[in-house]
Formats: structure tokens, sequence, C-alpha cells
């Protein structure tokens, strides 16, 4: 029941936001960050509560009964983690959109919502097809975050957003819907539950192409080269709230139905497909960090950044050993928080001074030192700093991934090393050197205020917390992630027995 | 129609009193557009013509509803009017309500008379119904051509008036009057040929068509038809009036032309593929699967480049006739129901869709100007929210996207296609979707840019209003709960 509160709260918190501008204009933020706290309460409440059946919090509701369609909810830690994670963002897009955002902020605040809404119903769904009902649901508003409040080339960057994701969505709901046909086929009746489903059987070549469906769903929200190609114009044209949700949040979504379903309910397909998904893994992170690198563009070069690091992520999880799922669990955590982070620093650059070229900028740390020693600790924990979360994250990753597949993963550690190049260039390029305010509205350059400061303090403090007592998390999602593995185990004996 | 009216003998069929009661919905159809004639003619009473037209499809669609649970007459020599009939009884009256309320807000200031229109949309939902319930190919063409005729004139109403939009309304209705006709001469052929191999009309008679030796013929008959339900339903390569006549038409007939005018054609093709399984001869498949994934691809991609709103949702209609040729295709296959139910429910889906769409510029246009150039609605978020908001619901709808009625139709779609494994076109199904966000989302786009300075007067209409409302309300609830509507339509199963 918590659940669908969860979700129902963020739909009506959404509409409430959008009405009351009529009243003030200042509403709208305000009613955000309400619901949005209300919510990151609600889910610290169910931090505490005993697992049944595995699961912290389940609903299930017949939903459309002529093919077995439930609105069946459950979250167990994995999927715990991912809704704080949620919640938490969602709190610091409101604080990175709550000066930003003058023009029609109501219907902002309601898109915001809304996005967050899907990403909720995503982390929760258990019946595929309210699993796409949501992964569809969020794409809509983040649309129009991107192409009412982007930049200057919004529309392409929207549409370009919208039609990668949505095509690959359909692939995907082609796969989901034959896989419910499959089940259909051997057990005479229809369902979409994700635990009916686990137990279809196929032939191998059939197997394979149904699972490349989901993949290619994932892997597009992921991103992971070759789908990538969406995501550095997305994020540079999004307001900054919107790069924070899309790097924090909606890519997250994608490495969570990796895990959640593309894996488990193909365990042979995926097993086979492994070496593949890992070398794309290793070339995202190469590739993208190399791009990266040759960016001037300072929002463009975090996004690359971005593909770099969820890399690591699909690396953890075709691995498929525990070690590894833990890492791209807590990479997946860790890369939220320190993109969200850069995403809000260069939205409040340029905010202030109108530019995103890094060619234009220089020499910051005299005029603005706190946002400089906020971006320097935000780049060195992007770069994988032992006693931040990210490295942590990443180091797991490659570890389990070492018990998989030695050469990708030796390929793949030297992304660390292309991660620390371009991070501190960064740092170089922007913060230190010669100030020079020819080429920008430099008398705008103000450091960062208090009520900015406490988001970043917050997310300071997440890494930290992450690098230092890594603990903490590990425990809250490690029975998920072994009913995760075990429950590969079993199905991997059904399959055998299978004539 | 007068046949039915007194007890007749034909083919070995007496009709009884009893037979009249599944009926009752086409009589009610029919009588009212006879007592709108009358009353046109006795005095000029354009509210009173409106009420009565509302009021005989209210009783007519009322009727069949109530008829739809009683058990399933048996059928006669023409009309079956059983469930599946009644049902889209239901709905074709409904939507005939709807384009005459949205078509009351577009003619306001007509500057020529008023009251035909309605009585050519009676005479024109007279032979939908008739189309709904055939089982015959006499009954086929008489439905057919009442239908086609009436929507002449229909297209061509305001040729008349003074100030009419841009003249093209004759155009438009000249165009559709000789495809159509080429098309109905292309069908006739076609049932000649069947005539004359196996003796029957009747749906039926279509078992016996050889299969074996002399399969020459049936091929030829069938692709006859094929051909001509491809021009009404405007297929690739069949399609090349559709654009021409939906931006010349006034608005509410082209609403009546994309929504009646399409279904009730669809209507009888499943009845046919369904009920009679021959169509399942390997070179008519062949060529409804390369009708299909032409039709998905072209429409999509000539959409890409328009920018008249009514011009895009003709070649939008166009993949859309595509998307649910897959389930036909489906019905081929596949025995079960899923294929019927999928082609009903995406049928329902459509002409919400389509009506709500053409709702909107119906409602923003008049006789004298339409409103139909995409920059016409730029910056409608701003000055008319809750109309732009259904608008980009119909829109988003048509795109396939959840939260509405249209997402659910796809749902259906893809699962007939798995169902019969036709992956290559559920591929061309993936791909046209992807074509086709960009011209919804163009459109969407338009309206949430700001408005500009030198924006026009925005006309207002309270009965076209409440029609697009009413769409939008019934789009969002069966996008999100479609159980009832779903197992209505389980019911209806041929």
């Amino acid at each position: 029941m918590i659940l669908i509160l969860l979700i129902a709260l963020l739909f009506v918190g959404g509409l409430l936001a959008w009405f009351s501008e009529r009243i003030n204009p200042v509403w709208p933020r305000w009613v955000a960050l309400a619901v949005l706290t209300l919510e990151l309460l609600l889910m610290l409440g169910l931090l505490g509560a005993a697992p049944e059946d595995g699961w912290l919090a389940a609903y299930n509701h017949a939903w459309l009964p002529r093919f077995g369609i439930a609105l069946h909810f459950a979250a167990d830690g994995f999927a715990l983690l991912l809704l704080l994670l949620t919640a938490f963002l969602g709190i610091v897009a409101v604080g990175s959109a709550w000066s930003e955002i003058n023009y029609r902020s109501g219907f902002f605040y309601f898109n915001l919502l809304w996005t967050l809404a899907g990403v909720v119903g995503v982390f929760t769904a258990l019946d595929l097809f309210l699993f796409f009902f949501f992964w569809e649901v969020m794409l809509i508003p983040m649309y129009f975050i991107i192409a009412i409040w982007g930049h200057e080339n919004k529309f392409y960057a929207a549409k370009k957003f919208f039609i990668f994701t949505q095509v690959s969505g359909l692939i995907m709901l082609v796969s989901i819907v034959a896989l419910a046909w499959f089940h259909y086929l051997q057990f005479g009746f229809f369902s979409f539950a994700y635990q009916d489903l686990l137990n279809v059987g196929m032939n191998r070549n059939m197997e394979m192409w149904v699972m490349l469906g989901f993949f290619i769903g994932f892997a597009t929200k992921l991103p992971s080269v070759p789908f990538h190609n969406w995501l550095p114009d997305a994020h540079s044209q999004a307001p900054s709230a919107g790069s924070i949700i899309l790097a924090g949040v909606l890519l997250k979504t994608g490495a969570y139905g990796l895990v959640r379903f593309a894996v488990p309910l193909f365990p042979t397909a995926a097993a086979e497909f492994a070496p593949v998904a890992m070398t794309l893994a290793a070339v995202s992170i190469l590739y993208c960090a190399k791009v990266a690198f040759a960016q001037a563009d300072f929002k463009r070069l975090i996004a690359y950044t971005s593909v770099s690091h969820m890399g690591f992520v699909t690396l953890g999880v075709y691995a498929w050993n525990e070690l590894a799922l833990q890492g791209a669990v807590m990479t997946m955590l860790a890369h939220g928080l320190s993109s969200a982070a850069l995403f809000m620093l260069a939205g409040a650059l340029q905010h202030r001074i109108h530019t995103r070229n890094m060619l234009e900028m220089g020499g910051f740390w005299g005029r603005a030192p706190r946002m400089s020693a906020v971006a320097l600790f935000f780049s060195i924990a992007a770069l994988g700093m032992p006693g931040l979360g990210n490295f942590v994250g990443e180091f797991l990753a490659l570890l389990g991934a070492f018990q998989a597949n030695q050469v990708l993963t030796i390929v793949s550690a030297f992304g660390l090393i292309f991660a620390s190049v371009y991070s501190l260039w960064v740092i170089q390029k922007v913060f230190h050197g010669k100030y020079s305010d020819d080429a920008f509205d430099g008398g705008n350059l103000l450091d960062l205020d208090n009520r900015e400061m406490v988001y970043y303090a917050a997310m300071m403090a997440g890494l930290v917390w992450m690098g230092v007592y890594p603990q903490s998390f590990l425990d809250l999602s490690a029975p998920a992630l072994q009913s995760l593995l075990e429950g590969q185990a079993g199905n991997a004996v059904i399959g055998a027995l299978r004539p | 129609m007068t046949a039915f009216m007194t007890p007749v003998e034909y083919a070995g069929y007496t009709m009884s009193a009893g037979d009249l009661i599944p009926l009752l919905p086409l009589l009610a159809v029919t009588a009212s557009s006879i007592w709108v004639m009358m009353a046109i003619g006795v005095k000029r009473n354009y509210p009173f013509a409106l009420g009565s037209t509302v009021a005989g499809l209210l009783i007519a669609g009322l009727l069949a509803m109530n008829l739809l649970s009683s058990p399933a007459p048996d059928s006669m020599p023409l009309l079956t009017m059983d469930a599946y009939a009644q049902f889209f009884t239901v709905l074709i009256c409904a939507l005939a309500i709807g384009v005459s309320l949205v078509g009351h807000n577009y003619w306001s200031e007509f500057d020529d008379q008023r009251e035909e229109f309605l009585l050519l949309l009676l005479l024109a939902t007279l032979g939908a119904v008739v189309l709904a319930g055939a089982n015959h190919f006499a009954s086929l063409l008489l439905g057919l051509e009442t239908l086609s005729m009436s929507l002449y004139g229909m297209l061509a109403y305001p040729v008349q008036s003074e100030r009419a939009a841009h003249g093209h309304a004759l155009e438009s209705a000249v165009k559709y009057l000789i495809l159509s006709a080429v098309s109905t001469a292309m069908i006739l052929f076609g049932v000649a040929l069947i005539y004359a191999e196996t003796g029957s009309l009747s749906f039926a008679g279509l078992e016996e068509l050889p299969a074996g030796p002399g399969i020459g013929i049936s091929v030829v008959a069938l692709l006859l038809i094929s051909a001509g339900v491809a021009f009404k339903l405007s297929l690739f390569p069949f399609h090349i009036w559709t654009p021409d006549v939906y931006e010349g038409a006034p608005a509410p007939a082209t609403a009546y032309l994309a929504t009646i005018g399409k279904i009730a054609v669809f209507i009888v093709l499943l009845r046919v593929v369904v009920e009679t399984r021959t169509l399942g001869i390997a070179p008519v498949v062949i060529v409804f699967s390369l009708l299909a994934l032409l039709s998905i691809i072209a429409g999509n991609l000539l959409a890409l480049l328009q920018d008249n709103l009514k011009r895009i949702l003709a070649y939008s209609s166009i993949a859309h006739m595509g998307y649910l040729l897959i389930a036909i295709i489906a019905a081929f296959y596949a025995e079960g129901p899923i294929s019927v139910e999928a082609v009903s429910f995406y049928l329902f889906a459509y002409v919400i869709m389509t009506l709500g769409a053409f709702g909107v510029v119906s409602l923003l246009s008049s006789d004298a100007r339409e409103r139909d150039s995409i920059s016409d609605y730029q910056g409608m978020f701003w000055r008319r929210p809750w109309l732009a908001a259904a608008f980009t619901a119909m829109l988003l709808s048509l795109a396939g996207i959840p939260l509405t009625a249209g997402f659910i139709g796809k749902f259906y779609l893809v699962l007939a296609g798995v169902e019969s494994g036709l992956w290559l076109l559920l591929a061309a199904l993936v791909v046209g979707s992807g074509i086709g966000l960009y011209y919804y989302l163009r459109i969407v786009y338009r309206m949430l840019l700001p408005e500009p300075a030198d924006a026009p007067e925005l006309r207002e209409g309270s009965a076209a209003f409440s029609v697009v409302f009413v769409l939008f309300v019934l789009l969002v609830l069966f996008g999100v709960y479609p159980a009832s509507l779903m197992s209505l339509i389980q019911g209806i199963a041929l």
C-alpha cells in the first residue's frame, strides 16, 4: 500500500504544483519540495520494515484480468536504495531549479514530479506490462522539461531523446509481449507477472532474440555504446534540474532493468551474450572517456563521462557475481550523486555567466572559491578517489568482473586513468589559470550561496559515507542481489530439466 | 430498405416480425433521416434539425447497446446483427453525434443552408450501420455506396458559399467521387468473378472458392476486391487521394470521413477475413502484408515534411491503417480471438483520437477560415491550456504513448503480431512509430512555443469543446483502466 501511496503522492503533487501557480508563482516549488520531502521520509520509513518473501513492501491487485496483468508493486533493498536516490535527487533538482526556472514554473514542477512518479513506478513494478507502462510514462514529462526550459538547441535534443528511448522501448515491448506469449503457450494462461515469466522456457535462438529486445531497451537508457548518441544532446540542452534527473535517476532505470529483468529472465542467453555486453561496456568506458576529453562544452563533457562511468555498471552486471553486482549498485548510487552535483554546478555556472564553453573560462578559483572547492571535490569523486563512493563501486565492479573476464576487466581499468585526466583537465581549465572576463559576462560570477551549499554538502556527505562505510549500503542490497543470483541458478536447473 | 418492413421471402428465408428487433437501430437511423428530411421540408429550423439528428442517433445507439447483451439472432440473408455489429453500431452512432456537434460549431456562421449537412450525415451513418452488419456482397455494396454518396455531398458542402474557406471543397469531393467510383467498380468486378465461380453472393459462399485448380480466378477476384478496399482505406499505393481530400474538405466532413468512413470498411473486412478463412490464399496474404508494410513506412515518411495539420493527419491515417492491417493479417494465421479483439480495440482507440484531433481543428475553424496550418497552433498551450492538453493527449495517443488508449491499442497489435510471428511487420510498426513521433512532437512543440505577437483570435465553441473533452476523458480512462472495454470487446468477438 505504501508503494501505491509513493506513486500517487507524486502524481497528485504534480497536479497540485501546477494549479498552485495560479495562486502564487512561488508556490509550485514549495509544493514540490514538500512532496519530495514527504516522499523521502516515507521511503526512510521502509528501511526498518521486516522483509516478507524478500520484499520490504508489496502491493498486488488485478488490473487487466484479460491478460493477467496486475498492479503488482514490490520493493526489496536494491529497489529501496534506488528509491531513496530518486527522492533525494528530486529534492536536489528542486533546489537547482529554485531560482533558475521562472517561466511557467507550475508546469515545470508538474513535469518534474511526474517524471519521478514514472521512475518510482519503474523501480517498484513487478509486472512487466506495468513496468513498461511506467517506463514510458516518465518520457513525456522529461520531453517537456527539455523542450520548454532547455537551452539553444532544445527541440532537437528533446526530440532525439524521445525518439531514441521510445523506439528502443517499443522493441522492448515486442520482447515483453513475446515473453508473455510463450508463457501462454507453455502454461495456458496469460501472465505478465515477473515471477511467472521467470519460468518461461524458450529455445536458444528465440531466447537470444527476446533477450536482445530487453537489452536494447535498457542499453539505450543506460546508455551504452552504440546507443548513447542521444545523451550528450539531451544533457547539454536540458535545464540543470533536468540534467540532474536524467543523469542521476533516469540512467539508473536502465541499469536497474538489466539487473532485475534482462539477466534473470534469460539466464542462458544472458550468459552467452555476456562477453559482447562486457565488450560494449569496455568500449563505452574508454571511448566515451576519450570523447569527453575532447569536449569544450562543460555539460557535454559531464554527459560523456556519465556514459563512461555507466560502462562499469554494465561490466558489473554481466559479470553476474555478487561482488560485481554490489559494485554495480554502488556505482549507480555514487554516480547518481556525483554526476547530479556536477550538472548542478554546470547549471549554476551557466546561470551566472551564460556560457558552457570551457575555452572561455579560466581562473575562477579566485572569484568563486566555494564553487571551485565543490567542483574539485566532485571531480575527484568522479575520478574514483579512494574514500569516496565512486571508488568503492568501480573497484568492486572491477574485482567482480575480473573473475568473469580478465582481459576486458584489465582493459576497462584504464578508464580510471582516463577519468583522472579529463577530471583534472576540467579543474585546471576552468578554475585555475588566468582570469579573464572579456569573453563572458564575468560581472555575474558570484560564489555559491548558503542555500546552494546545503545541497552540495548533503551530496558530499553521501559520497563520503558511501566511501568510508559502504557496508551500510551493501547490507541493504545484499539479500536482494543474492536472491537474484539464486533465482538464476534455480532457473538454470529448470532449464536443464526441460525437454 | 422497405424490403425489411414487411414479411418477405428471400432465398428460402421467411422474415418474421421478431427479426425486426435486431434491426431496430438500423430502423431508428432510417426513421430519423426521413424525419429530418421532412422537418426541413416543412420549415427550416437548424436547432430542431440538430436536436432531431442527435436524438435519433442517440436512440439508435441506445437500442444497439441494449441488443448487445441479448443472445445472437439468426443471421438474415443480407445482414447479421450480432453483438459485433451492434457494438460497432453503438460506436458509429456515438461518432456521428460527435461529428454533428462538432459541425454545429464549425457551421455556426455559415452563409448557406446548414440543415442538409445533418441529413447527409444521417444517411452516411445509415450506410455505415449497414456495413457493420453486412454478410452479403449486395448489402456490402449498398452500405458502401450509401456511405460514399453521402460523403460526396458532405465533402463538397460549402461549394455554394460566398466565403468558403479556400474553395477546395469541390475539388476534394470530385477527387473522392472519381476514385471512390473506380474502387467500387473494382470491387464489383471482383464480386462478379466470385459469383461466376461460386454462384453465391453471400460471404459464406467465399469458402467455396476453388483453392486448387482454378485458383487463378479466385486470386484475381480477391485481389480486385482488396484493391477496392485498399482505396477506401487509403492504403499505400492507393492513398494518393487522401491528403488532398482531407485538406480540401470542411473539417467536420474530414472528421467523418477519417473516422466512420474508415472504420465501416474495416469492420466488414474483419468480418470477411475471420468468418471465411478463404482469404488465406497465399498470394492474397502476401499482398496484404506488402500493403501493410508500405502503408506504415510511406505514410509516416510522407507526413514528415507536411506543414498542414489535415495533411499530417491524412498521412498518419495511412500509417494507422497499415498498423491495423497487421492484426487483420494475424487473423489469417492464428485461430484465436486476439486479432479480432486487437482490431476492435484499436479501431475504438483510433476513432477517439482521430475525432478528437479533428474536433480541435473544427472547433478553431469555421467555414471561412480553416485553422489547419501548424503555425496556427503556436503557443496554444498558454492561450487555451485545456484544449491544448486534450489535443496533445490525442496526438500522443496516435503516437501510442501510455496513459492513453492508443498505447493499449498498440499493445494489442503487438500481441496479435507476436501471436502469429509477424516479426517483419512488427519491425515496421516499431520503425514507423519512431518516425511518427517526429511529426506528432512537431505539432506538440509548436503549441509549447511562446505565442506569437500577432496571434489571431481563436474561436470558442462549447458544443465542440464538450465533445473534445468527453473524448479526452475516454482516451485517458481507456488508457489507464481499459479492463471494462476489454471484456466488452472479448464478448463481441466473432
